[in-house]
C-alpha cells in the first residue's frame, strides 16, 4: 500500500450529501477482475454526458461541464471535500479504487459509511470526518478562492487551511500506523499466526459443529 | 456477571487479540465468496503465495452477473462472463465449494446461505457485499467488507475490527394487514435516517420481530445496511431452530442438541445496556413507498411526494430538490397517483419464497396493467425457484403477464441485462433506489413484493391492505 504521510494539495467541493458508492463507481465497470483502472470511470454518470461502457475510450466522450469535477478550476485536485454520509451503500471497494486512481488523497466529510471509511485506509485514502459547520466553512472558502490548497499532516492529524486555521482530526492509532507506514494488513496480522491457531482451537472444541 | 448484549456476546466469542486502542482481531466462522469482489483477492492472495487458511469456512456462487433468461446458452456479455469463469477457476484451483451457475442450488449469496443452513446462530458471516448483513436474522454477527478484507479473511481467518456501538430497534404490537417486514425495514429507516445506524450494529426486537418469520427477519436485516449499520441482527428462538434443522449444512443428531443449547444463550440478556435505542409502533407501520434517491426518502402508500421547501435543513432541500427533479415527480403528488413503467421482484432483499408467495397472492387471476412494459420475478434461488413452481406459482406470475426468470441479483443492480431504461419507473422489491442503480437513468421506488404486485396489476402504486 501507498504511504500517507503530508499532502498539500488542491480541494474540489462536491456539494451532495449521502453519495453512494453506485455514484462513485456505476455497476457496469465492475466486471473488471483488476484493481486499477477506474479513475476514468469515477462518477461516471455525473461526470459525462453518454452512457458509460468498460472499454470505452472516455478521453472522447462528452464531458458534463457542470459537474465540478470537470470545471477548469479543480483539475488536478487531489482532496475531495463533501457532505455527511459519503460512500453510503455497496461494499465496493472499486469505489476507493476510483477515487485514488483518479487523484485523490484525502477526503473530508462530516461523516462516512463504515464500510467505505474502511475501504479507504486499505488503499492508501485518508478519510478525514470534521464538524459539519466546519466542513460548510470549507466550502465556501473553496468556492471562494480559486486554486484553494489544504495542507494535511498526518502525523500531527492536523489540517491547515491558507488563513492559517489549523483543524485537528482523529484517526485511530492503528490504522494511521498502517497509512503513515504503507503496511499491508495481511503481513501484520499473520505475526499473530499463534494467537490465530489457538484461539482456533478452543472455538473448534466449543463449537465442533462450525467445523463440520 | 454484566448482562450482555446479543452483540456482546457475538463480539466476545470471536475475539482473538485485542490492542489498545480497542482494534480487534475477530475470527471469522464462515466466509461467502461472489464473483464481483472476490478476483482481485485471490490475484492478491496468488501473487504473496498464499492460500486460503481454511477452505472449508468459504462458500461461493455467482450470482451479481448471471443472465435470469436462456441460462443454458452461458453468459452472452464477454466481460460477465470472464468474471464469472474467474470465480469457477478459482474456486477450482484453492478447492472452495462453489454452486456454479447451472447448479439448481446457486443463487444469491445471501439466499443460498440461509437456504442451506451454511449461516447458523452464533457465527461471524462476512461477505463481500454489504447485503451480508441478511444473515444476523440468524442471532449471527454479519457484516459487508471490502475486497481488501476478503483477501484478509482469505489468508489469515481474521478480520481487523473495531466495536461498534448497539442500538436496539424495538418493534411492539401486531402488523397490520398488508404490512411486512419489508415496511418495517424502511419504516426504521424512515425514521433514523440512511445513517442514522452508522457506527452500530442494530438489534431487532421486540413482539412484532418475534412474530416475523425468519424470511422477514432476513429482509429486515438486509436493510440494516440502507440504514448506515453494517450488522443487523435478531435473537435466537424457535423460529430460528425450526427454520435452520435438517438443512444440509446444519450440525445433525448430538451436534445438533449440542448447538441448540448454545444457540439459545443467544440473546441480549435482561437489563443488557444500548448505546441507543429506537422503538416503533407496529401498528402504525403502514404500507411503505420512496419518492426519492435515498431508502430515507419514504412515506406510506397513503403520503404525497413531500415539498422540498418543508424540509429540515439547506442540506436536505437542495437534496429533495435534486431528487424530485432526478425522480420527475412533483412535491405533494399523491403516492397513490405516481404511474410505473416495469415491475422488479426479488433480490437478496425480497427473493425468498414467502415474498414469491405473497406477490403471487396479490397477482392470482389478474393481469398486469397495459402501461406497464415488463414485470418481472426473478426468484433468489434455485432452490426457491423449484419450490414455486412446486406450488405452482409460477403459472399464477405468468398468467398474469409477469415473466418468470432464472435466480440472480438481476435488476437490483443491473449488472446483467436487466436494467431500466433512462426515464423509466420501477416499482422494486430490492434495497436501493439510488441515482443509476437499476439502470442509467432509471427511476426505483422501494416497496414489498405485495405492494410491486399490486402495483403491477394496478399500473399504479396502490395500498395492498385495502385488495
Amino acid at each position: 500500500m501507498r504511504k500517507f504521510e503530508l499532502l498539500d494539495g488542491l480541494v474540489v467541493p462536491l456539494d451532495r450529501a449521502n453519495v453512494d458508492t453506485d455514484a462513485i463507481i456505476p455497476k457496469q465497470f465492475l466486471k473488471s477482475i483488476k484493481r486499477s483502472g477506474f479513475g476514468p470511470n469515477a462518477f461516471d454518470e455525473w461526470r459525462y454526458l453518454d452512457h458509460g461502457e468498460p472499454g470505452m475510450d472516455n478521453g472522447k466522450r462528452p464531458l458534463n461541464k457542470e459537474f465540478v469535477l470537470n470545471q477548469p478550476r479543480y483539475q488536478g485536485a487531489q482532496i475531495l471535500l463533501v457532505r455527511e454520509n459519503f460512500g453510503c451503500g455497496s461494499s465496493r471497494e472499486h469505489a476507493p479504487w476510483a477515487l485514488e486512481d483518479y487523484g485523490f488523497r484525502v477526503i473530508i466529510a462530516p461523516s462516512f459509511a463504515d464500510i467505505f471509511f474502511n475501504n479507504c485506509f486499505k488503499n492508501g485514502l485518508l478519510p478525514i470526518r470534521l464538524d459539519a459547520d466546519k466542513v460548510d466553512a470549507l466550502f465556501k472558502a473553496v468556492e471562494a478562492n480559486v486554486g484553494y490548497k489544504l495542507k494535511v499532516d498526518l502525523g500531527l492529524q492536523a489540517i491547515t487551511a491558507p488563513d492559517g486555521t489549523v483543524y485537528k482530526f482523529e484517526v485511530d492509532a492503528f490504522r494511521k500506523h498502517c497509512l503513515l507506514n504503507g503496511l499491508d494488513d495481511i503481513g501484520l496480522t499473520l505475526q499473530h499466526v499463534e494467537d490465530i491457531k489457538a484461539f482456533e482451537a478452543k472455538h473448534r472444541a466449543a463449537q465442533p459443529w462450525l467445523f463440520a | 456477571m454484566n448482562a450482555k448484549t446479543l452483540y456482546d456476546k457475538l463480539w466476545d466469542s470471536h475475539v482473538v487479540r485485542q490492542e489498545a486502542d480497542g482494534t480487534a482481531l475477530i475470527y471469522i466462522d464462515r466466509h461467502l465468496v461472489h464473483e464481483v469482489t472476490s478476483p482481485q483477492a485471490f490475484e492478491g492472495l496468488k501473487l504473496a503465495r498464499r492460500k486460503p487458511w481454511r477452505t472449508g469456512s468459504m462458500l461461493a456462487v455467482p450470482d451479481h452477473n448471471v443472465p435470469t433468461t436462456h441460462r443454458a446458452a452461458g453468459i452472452a456479455d464477454p466481460i460477465s462472463r470472464i468474471q464469472v469463469e474467474t470465480l469457477d477457476a478459482n474456486c477450482a484451483e484453492f478447492g472452495v465449494v462453489e454452486f456454479k451457475m447451472n447448479d439448481i442450488r446457486q443463487g444469491i449469496v445471501h439466499v443460498i446461505g440461509p437456504e442451506q443452513g451454511a449461516t447458523l446462530p452464533g457465527m461471524t458471516v462476512v461477505c463481500g457485499d454489504s447485503h451480508t448483513s441478511t444473515h444476523g436474522a440468524f442471532a449471527a454477527l454479519a457484516h459487508g467488507i471490502g475486497t481488501s478484507e476478503v483477501e484478509h479473511v482469505m489468508a489469515t481467518q481474521c478480520l481487523v475490527a473495531k466495536k461498534s456501538k448497539a442500538m436496539l430497534v424495538k418493534v411492539e404490537g401486531a402488523l397490520g394487514k398488508g404490512v411486512t417486514a419489508k415496511d418495517v425495514a424502511l419504516a426504521v429507516i424512515g425514521t433514523i435516517g440512511t445513517a442514522g445506524g452508522t457506527g452500530y450494529a442494530i438489534e431487532f426486537a421486540g413482539s412484532a420481530i418475534r412474530a416475523l418469520s425468519m424470511e422477514g427477519r432476513m429482509t429486515l436485516c438486509n436493510m440494516a445496511i440502507e440504514a448506515g449499520a453494517r450488522a443487523g441482527m435478531v435473537a435466537a428462538d424457535e423460529t430460528t431452530l425450526a427454520y435452520i434443522k435438517g438443512r444440509p449444512f446444519a450440525p445433525q443428531g448430538e451436534q445438533w442438541d449440542k448447538a441448540v443449547a448454545y444457540w439459545r444463550t443467544l440473546h441480549s440478556d435482561a437489563g443488557a445496556q444500548f448505546d441507543a435505542v429506537v422503538e416503533l409502533d407496529a401498528a402504525g407501520i403502514r404500507p411503505q413507498v420512496t419518492w426519492g434517491t435515498s431508502p430515507e426518502m419514504v412515506t406510506s402508500i397513503d403520503g404525497r411526494v413531500p415539498d422540498p421547501a418543508s424540509a429540515p435543513d439547506a442540506v436536505r432541500r437542495s437534496d429533495w430538490e435534486r431528487a424530485l427533479a432526478y425522480m420527475d415527480l412533483k412535491a405533494n403528488t399523491p403516492i397513490g397517483e405516481i404511474r410505473i413503467d416495469k415491475v422488479f421482484i426479488g433480490s437478496c432483499t425480497n427473493g425468498r419464497i414467502e415474498d414469491m408467495r405473497a406477490a403471487a397472492a396479490v397477482a392470482r387471476g389478474r393481469k398486469v396493467a397495459a402501461n406497464v412494459k415488463l414485470a418481472m420475478v426473478v426468484p433468489g434461488s434455485g432452490l426457491v425457484k423449484a419450490q414455486a413452481e412446486k406450488e405452482g406459482l409460477d403459472k399464477v406470475f405468468i398468467e398474469a403477464g409477469f415473466e418468470w426468470r432464472d435466480p440472480g441479483c438481476s435488476m437490483c443492480l443491473a449488472m446483467n441485462d436487466d436494467r431500466l431504461e433512462p426515464g423509466e419507473r420501477c416499482a422494486a422489491t430490492s434495497n436501493r433506489n439510488f441515482e443509476g442503480r437499476q439502470g442509467q437513468g432509471g427511476r426505483t421506488h422501494l416497496v414489498s413484493p405485495a405492494m410491486a404486485a399490486a402495483a403491477a396489476i394496478a399500473g399504479h402504486f396502490i395500498d395492498v391492505s385495502k385488495e
